[in-house]
């Protein structure tokens, strides 16, 4: 009998800490806080600029831009215009594309059951790039505004069936399989992607598709902002719905199956999903990487793995972090300005090895 | 604690799988009644973990035919056999750091509609189920970092979890102590379930499960009760080993005690209630 006694006191003297470590922060003060932060990067990304806006000043604009009775007019149409036409568009799409990616890698990760997957690392961004890079270098305007994001998601489709179907080869899939075939389908369509750029002849293009490539927001105008922005929404809603069932991949392909989950039609149709959301995102930002790897990982520390959870809160945080990383990019170098894809990868890069290190030595 | 289904009626028709040119499992039929407790037992390789694959759909049979009260579970909707039977799966490491709560809650999917959130009687189930397995203190634990006869537990309650009439184990009592064996197994009958439950260890089986059922290279090569299957002429056939049965004086269950080969022979008793006497009889740990 002391035999059990102590087996148990050893079992909740183990289970303490951990308790404290993963449900310590309850989750809806830190969705606030999220929330939070989204709006404060979204107030500095609109006042900073070559013309400084006050932060009040950028939302008495915003309220009265929403109903005149809120906000009394103290500004010059000049600064209205900056804020309504010029910074608005952008730091909504930063927050759109970042709270896709977050979420698109969220939901790969879980797809593929690797938390290394990412929407660069599957070779889905570098096949929406190759179908964005052919639009551009060869003018194709067939389906007017819709060409670009169009052949992005024909791109990221065809990428992802590729190498779902390349790592299911002998009819079973497994992650090892799905993960390298990822790998070789990015580097091949970059090279693609690459080839396609240096060999046009018009060096503005060239420069065009480089810069673009490269990952970078600038220039955005409303037009191209509504197209990610709906298709993200919708995405991420989907995604909302669908959070039981990506939590039961997480327990492994058997048990999803045993659990009631018919494991491959569920991934197929995701993987059309995401490809649509990362098409139309890479369509007007370029790649932008480690946004889809990191987020998800930090947002698991703070709230957990289970994606009723943390799905909400990697679409803020991801919306928060490229607001800010956006804001860094068109501020750094002034007047110059850094893609911002270098940015996240600057951040993100070191940012995820110290996240490994970390977990090796736990 | 009752589940809310009731016991069904579990029924392997002339079940064959093939992969990689390998025949696994070789026309395998078997009849489960509502409510029977039977042991599937063989060596290793014999078939076991893929006959039961193809009851929880995870592996669909070459040919032959997997009925849970007459329905092919291959032809109904996954999710609504997941409501009807539930299965105990060997322990797969996990990358993400889901806490025991998150994975015993996974067995209340089956139930849920999309967007459709845990109300109070999936709370009290999943609380019930933690409770049952021994492992409400370790809810907020990450999963991956349990020991194995922990995480087992805690497979055992998701399993719980899905409130179903049928359980399918596969080796529910791998990495347990002697304790949590017995109370596992105990709890199993307790439910009141259909439940076939691959085992290794001869004595649980023959102590718990009305029938066995025993595989060898992918056939049925006994079926019946524990007292009339496990023989010490089948014992040798089926493990190749040197074994004697005897009725245990206080249970009335077969008792297996496997003999190690050769002259000096020293019985090595399986029967984990009784150590044997004797000077170099082990002593209980506990």
């Amino acid at each position: 009998m002391t035999g059990l006694t102590e087996a148990t006191g050893e079992v909740t003297g183990r289970a303490g800490p951990e308790a404290a470590r993963h449900h310590g922060i309850p989750y809806l003060p830190v969705l606030v806080l999220l929330g939070a932060l989204v709006l404060v990067a979204a107030t500095a990304g609109i006042a900073a600029g070559s013309i400084r806006i006050p932060a009040d000043q950028v939302w008495g604009i915003l309220l009265h831009r929403l109903h005149p009775a809120l906000a009394e007019p103290t500004w010059s149409p000049v600064r209205e215009t900056i804020v309504i036409d010029v910074r608005l568009p952008r730091v909504l799409l930063c927050g759109v594309v970042g709270a896709g990616l977050a979420v698109c890698g969220m939901a790969l990760q879980a797809l593929v059951r690797n938390p290394l997957a990412d929407p660069m690392l599957l070779g889905v961004s570098s096949g929406a790039t190759v179908g964005a890079v052919l639009v551009v270098v060869f003018n194709l305007t067939l389906f007017g505004m819709f060409s670009l994001p169009l052949a992005a998601f024909c791109g990221a489709l065809a990428a992802l069936v590729a190498v779902y179907f390349l790592a299911r080869s002998g009819g079973r899939m497994t992650t090892v399989r799905l993960v390298l075939a990822g790998v070789a389908m990015a580097e091949v369509l970059s090279a693609v992607a690459s080839f396609l750029v240096v060999t046009s002849d018009d060096p503005h293009k060239t420069q065009a598709a480089l810069r673009w490539m490269l990952g970078g927001l600038a220039g955005t105008t409303w037009t191209v902002v509504w197209i990610p922005a709906a298709a993200v929404l919708l995405g991420t809603a989907v995604l909302l719905g669908v959070c039981r069932p990506l939590n039961l991949l997480l327990a492994g392909e058997e048990a999803a199956a045993a659990l009631g989950l018919d494991v491959h039609r569920f991934r197929a149709a995701l993987f059309t999903l995401v490809a649509l959301m990362i098409g139309t995102i890479v369509a007007v930002s370029g790649s932008i990487g480690f946004v889809g790897l990191i987020m998800p990982h930090v947002v698991r520390l703070l709230v957990g793995a289970d994606h009723r959870r943390a799905l909400p809160a990697a679409a803020l945080l991801g919306a928060a972090f490229l607001i800010t990383a956006d804001l860094a990019a068109r501020t750094l170098i002034t007047p110059e300005e850094i893609p911002v894809g270098i940015l996240t990868a600057l951040v993100g890069g070191p940012f995820f090895l110290w996240l490994m290190r970390r977990k090796a030595a736990r | 604690m009752i589940p809310d289904t009731t016991p069904g009626a579990l029924r392997a028709e002339a079940v064959s799988v093939v992969a990689g040119g390998r025949t696994l499992v070789d026309g395998v039929s078997l009849d489960v009644a509502p409510a029977e407790v039977v042991g599937l037992v063989g060596p290793n390789g014999a078939g076991k973990s893929t006959l039961l694959r193809t009851f929880y759909r995870a592996l669909r049979p070459t040919s032959g035919r997997v009925l849970l009260d007459g329905e092919d579970v291959w032809r109904m909707p996954g999710k609504r056999l997941a409501r009807r039977l539930a299965a105990v799966l060997q322990e797969t490491a996990g990358e993400f750091e889901l806490t025991v709560h998150d994975v015993v809650a996974m067995g209340r999917t089956p139930h849920k509609r999309a967007f459709q959130g845990d109300d109070a009687t999936d709370r009290d189930i999943i609380t019930a189920a933690l409770g049952e397995l021994d492992v409400a203190g370790l809810a907020r634990a990450p999963f991956d970092r349990l020991s194995g006869g922990e995480k087992q537990r805690v497979l055992i309650a998701r399993a719980l979890a899905q409130r179903t009439g049928t359980l399918v184990l596969d080796e529910p009592t791998n990495h347990l102590d002697l304790r949590h064996q017995i109370d596992a197994l105990r709890l199993v009958r307790r439910l009141g379930v259909t439940a076939v439950i691959a085992l290794h260890d001869l004595n649980l089986a023959a102590a718990f499960c009305d029938r066995i059922c025993v595989l060898h290279g992918g056939r049925v090569v006994a079926t019946g009760p524990p007292g009339r299957v496990l023989t010490p002429r089948l014992l040798a056939e089926v493990y190749q080993v040197d074994a004697e049965v005897a009725e245990h004086p206080r249970t009335g269950a077969p008792q297996i005690t496997v003999l190690t080969g050769g002259p000096s022979a020293r019985p090595v008793a399986l029967d984990t209630a009784r150590p044997p006497a004797g000077p170099e009889g082990r002593e209980p740990t506990a």
